[in-house]
């Protein structure tokens, strides 16, 4: 018995969709090319489900996509008013958060975050800003922590753990206090964080920086400069 | 690093078996002989546990009751409950500010005294309340506070602070050797199901008469359902629990009783043990665990030794351990973990978490605990209440339970009952009891509002005094505030965001942002500076935080706004006016101006003052 022959039928946004077992309604949406949006997801990483930008109804019931199974039968609400609104909410809510000034911010135009806000049509926040003290741990030669764009999305503490089979970032605090600390007593520089870790690229924002590579690829000619996030699962073919 | 601490570190690791999954005993027990868990003893931990640093700094920010940084020797924790501050628990801030000289989040200068506001400590009956290191100092005054102080300082023996600070113990257990606490049971109304009636032991040993089966049958003929909240049927909870594959089931009773204004289970554990352990013990036979564990909150550690010793005589006479009641085949004990302080553990997969020796976070569902629950194995949560109906019910049977109740909410509930009434205290009542029956039972006579289910519930007022406490209607795990005509209902609902935005344990966006933006706008409508768009723009913003957070808190966080908007508007519509001259009525031109006017040395001259 073969359980990868087995398909499983849904319908998202009215569309049939066939799906593998096991997968998430987040899984079977991208195979299916159709693009769910996400922050704190990443392929090949365990879902954390806690940035709820995938929130879609399965069902009837709000779920996060890239921790709900399907299921025969489900009946998957995408890309409806509701959810464009709870997700533009969403946003807006990490965007005040933090401190985010795209127009210093040398990951501009690879941002998950900002790419997130253009497709939503984002261009100010509607939520009053936080403006919060965050620190900035320019300690380790060749990477940078900069705790202001942090969305928390947990991205590297599980790259470092699952991808590089280290244990370099983790979560501290809890509530507004909750913030993302570094396996050492002070800073990265007492870690074994290396500029070349799947945890340094996993950043979605510019929270985790390289050094000294920020404008190699020239502004214009960025990810997200002339195809919105989502565009490369939209475009894509669909799997079997 | 001290060399006290050098040997004390490793050795309390050692006696929890080096093992990570007890992060929680470890940590708690250093923060008690070490008074804090600073950054060499968090190496020391990782070191000891093979734990990565980081996991073990993250346990210990996560809880209220565990810090990094040194304290004073005598920390004083006032509870910030809603009943706390009605009672006067300001005052009573006020008053030992003065007496020390310092303010509250602060440590007087000779490293004495710590002065800390915490949440809801349940002694919301007896209120303003304070933990006194463990020590419950209930009833407080802003002059018994200060004395109390003085006390200590004049005495300066920490030794035994329930000989130094307490007068008189409460009443029942409350008075005995091993708990001497000033704390009253306040039990004002018994019921049938548990307060009313002796405990015998006869629901286990019927039980184990039969089989695991026809005792999960049993429960949901009487149709128990979880008394926590939610209601879920127990009996159902058990059969997939009992399902699930493997031989390691766990039982976890969940007596991290949290929720504002709640201390029924308080009263349970004090007077009632037997009937929990039993409960326990017939609920792990049904699910097929060898293990229970007995999840209690911090602010009730003042019982802890009293509970061990009821569970040390327990294995004595063989109603726990290899072969309870001389069953073959049976075995289970059931162990305590302490909570550190974080409401979010009563989460059942917060909880869980907690129990596994992590930070708080609730777990992604599925799988749910039902089939992968603590450190992997099937487990079922229930509530101290629940499992208090257990031993009842099979000793007079399921039929005599369902009579009690209403259709779908079958027995007794337990009421804990704060606020503006004659009689504060605990009541054991039928399903089915309206709330207009409730006032008449506590003495309050015309209140203005009542906090239905703590600030996770709703308030409700006048209109809905008809509506019954019962799964179908008002479904509350006990928690009932009353607030009398002169309370400021908005102030009380800002203070119930200020508890979400405090025990929010971070991981999702909603909860941990929409939460602090909802109090925001809610203050500053309460300020005279809200607008009419306002209620639009809290209602949008708490539908969004009730939708799409990933756990209980964050779906049930936004309610103090959302049923005061939808059972008081009125309160809302006063205090909001249209904006003038197309400004927002919060922006102050003055304010705005005032940071580049301090960097530039001078006056706007378009906007000058006055």
């Amino acid at each position: 018995m073969n359980n990868n022959n087995q398909k499983i039928s849904l319908t998202i946004d009215g569309v049939e969709v066939q799906g593998k077992p096991g997968q998430t309604i987040l899984e079977a949406a991208e195979a299916a090319a159709v693009y769910i949006p996400r922050l704190c997801w990443m392929k090949n990483l365990t879902a954390a489900g806690s940035c709820r930008v995938c929130s879609v109804r399965a069902n009837g019931r709000v779920q996060s996509a890239c921790t709900q199974p399907i299921g025969p039968g489900m009946v998957v609400e995408n890309d409806t008013e509701e959810l464009r609104e709870l997700r533009r909410n969403l946003i807006d809510m990490l965007f005040v958060e933090g401190n985010h000034f795209c127009m210093f911010c040398e990951k501009s135009g690879e941002c998950e975050l900002q790419a997130l806000a253009y497709r939503f049509g984002i261009t100010a926040p509607k939520y009053p800003f936080m403006f919060p003290q965050r620190d900035l741990d320019a300690s380790h030669p060749e990477i940078l922590v900069d705790r202001n764009r942090c969305i928390l999305c947990g991205r590297c503490v599980r790259a470092s753990q699952e991808l590089d089979g280290k244990h370099v970032f983790g979560f501290v605090g809890r509530g507004t206090t909750k913030r993302l600390a570094v396996n050492a007593p002070d800073n990265l520089a007492q870690t074994d964080a290396e500029a070349d870790d799947q945890a340094v690229a996993a950043c979605p924002t510019g929270s985790l920086l390289v050094k000294r590579v920020g404008y190699a690829v020239p502004v214009g000619q960025r990810k997200f400069d002339h195809s919105p996030i989502g565009s490369e699962i939209e475009n894509s073919d669909v799997q079997d | 690093m001290s060399t006290t601490q050098e040997r004390t570190v490793p050795s309390i690791c050692e006696s929890f078996g080096n093992e990570r999954s007890r992060m929680m005993d470890i940590v708690l027990e250093v923060q008690d002989k070490l008074g804090c868990v600073d950054a060499e003893t968090i190496d020391a931990i990782a070191a000891a546990t093979d734990a990565p640093r980081v996991d073990v700094e993250s346990v210990v920010s996560f809880y209220s009751f565990t810090s990094q940084k040194p304290k004073g020797k005598v920390v004083i924790r006032l509870s910030s409950d809603v009943p706390d501050i009605m009672a006067g628990a300001l005052d009573v801030a006020r008053g030992l500010e003065e007496e020390l000289g310092i303010r509250f989040g602060e440590t007087t200068p000779d490293g004495m005294f710590t002065l800390e506001w915490t949440s809801c400590i349940g002694m919301s009956d007896q209120a303003p309340a304070a933990l006194v290191n463990g020590l419950v100092m209930p009833s407080l005054g802003p002059g018994t506070a200060r004395r109390g102080v003085q006390i200590l300082r004049e005495r300066n023996n920490l030794e035994d602070l329930q000989g130094t600070l307490i007068r008189e113990y409460g009443d029942g257990e409350n008075s005995h050797d091993l708990v001497r606490a000033a704390v009253r049971n306040n039990i004002r109304r018994p019921g049938k199901v548990i307060f009313g009636r002796m405990e015998s032991g006869a629901g286990l040993i019927k039980a184990l008469a039969m089989s695991p089966a026809e005792v999960i049958r049993g429960i949901k003929t009487a149709r128990l359902r979880g008394r926590g909240g939610a209601g879920f049927p127990t009996g159902m909870k058990w059969e997939f629990t009992r399902a699930a594959g493997g031989d390691d089931r766990t039982l976890i009773c969940n007596a991290d009783e949290g929720e504002p204004g709640t201390f029924k289970d308080r009263v349970i554990l004090t007077e009632r043990p037997d009937l929990l352990f039993e409960g326990m013990t017939i609920a792990g036979y049904a699910i097929g665990a060898k293990i229970g564990l007995l999840y209690l909150r911090a602010e009730y550690s003042y019982l802890r030794e009293y509970l061990e010793h009821v569970l040390e005589r327990r294995r004595e006479q063989r109603l726990l351990g290899s072969r309870v009641c001389g069953k073959e085949g049976f075995e289970f004990d059931i162990r305590i973990q302490m909570g550190a302080g974080a409401y979010i553990c009563g989460e059942e997969t917060a909880l869980i978490s907690s129990c596994e020796g992590l930070r708080g976070d609730p777990k992604n569902r599925p799988p749910f605990p039902a089939q992968h629950g603590y450190l992997g194995t099937p487990t079922s949560v229930n509530n101290v209440e629940t499992l208090c109906c257990v031993a009842p019910i099979l000793e007079m049977g399921p039929g005599w339970f369902s009579s009690i109740g209403s259709a779908g909410s079958t027995g007794t509930k337990l009421l804990s009952i704060s606020g503006d009434c004659m009689r504060r205290g605990v009541y054991e009542v039928p399903f089915g009891t309206t709330l207009r029956e409730v006032f008449e039972m506590c003495g309050a006579s015309e209140p203005a509002a009542v906090q239905v289910g703590g600030p996770s519930g709703q308030m409700v007022g006048p209109d809905d005094y008809a509506r019954e406490i019962c799964f179908d209607d008002l479904a509350t795990g006990g928690s009932l505030m009353i607030f009398g005509p002169r309370r400021n209902l908005l102030e009380i609902a800002s203070q119930f965001m200020e508890f979400f935005i405090e025990e929010s344990c971070g991981y999702c966006t909603p909860c941990r942002v929409g939460n602090v933006l909802l109090k925001e706008r809610l203050d500053k409508i309460l300020a005279g500076l809200g607008e009419k768009s306002d209620l639009e723009y809290l209602q949008k913003l708490a539908t969004t935080i009730k939708t799409t957070s990933r756990c209980g808190l964050g779906q049930t966080s936004a309610n103090p706004v959302l049923s005061t908007i939808e059972n008081f508007k009125m309160l809302y519509e006063r205090l909001l006016k249209e904006p003038e001259e197309g400004r927002q009525r919060s922006f102050d031109i003055q304010t705005a101006l005032s940071q580049a006017q301090d960097l530039t040395g001078r006056e706007s001259v378009h906007f000058k003052q006055g």
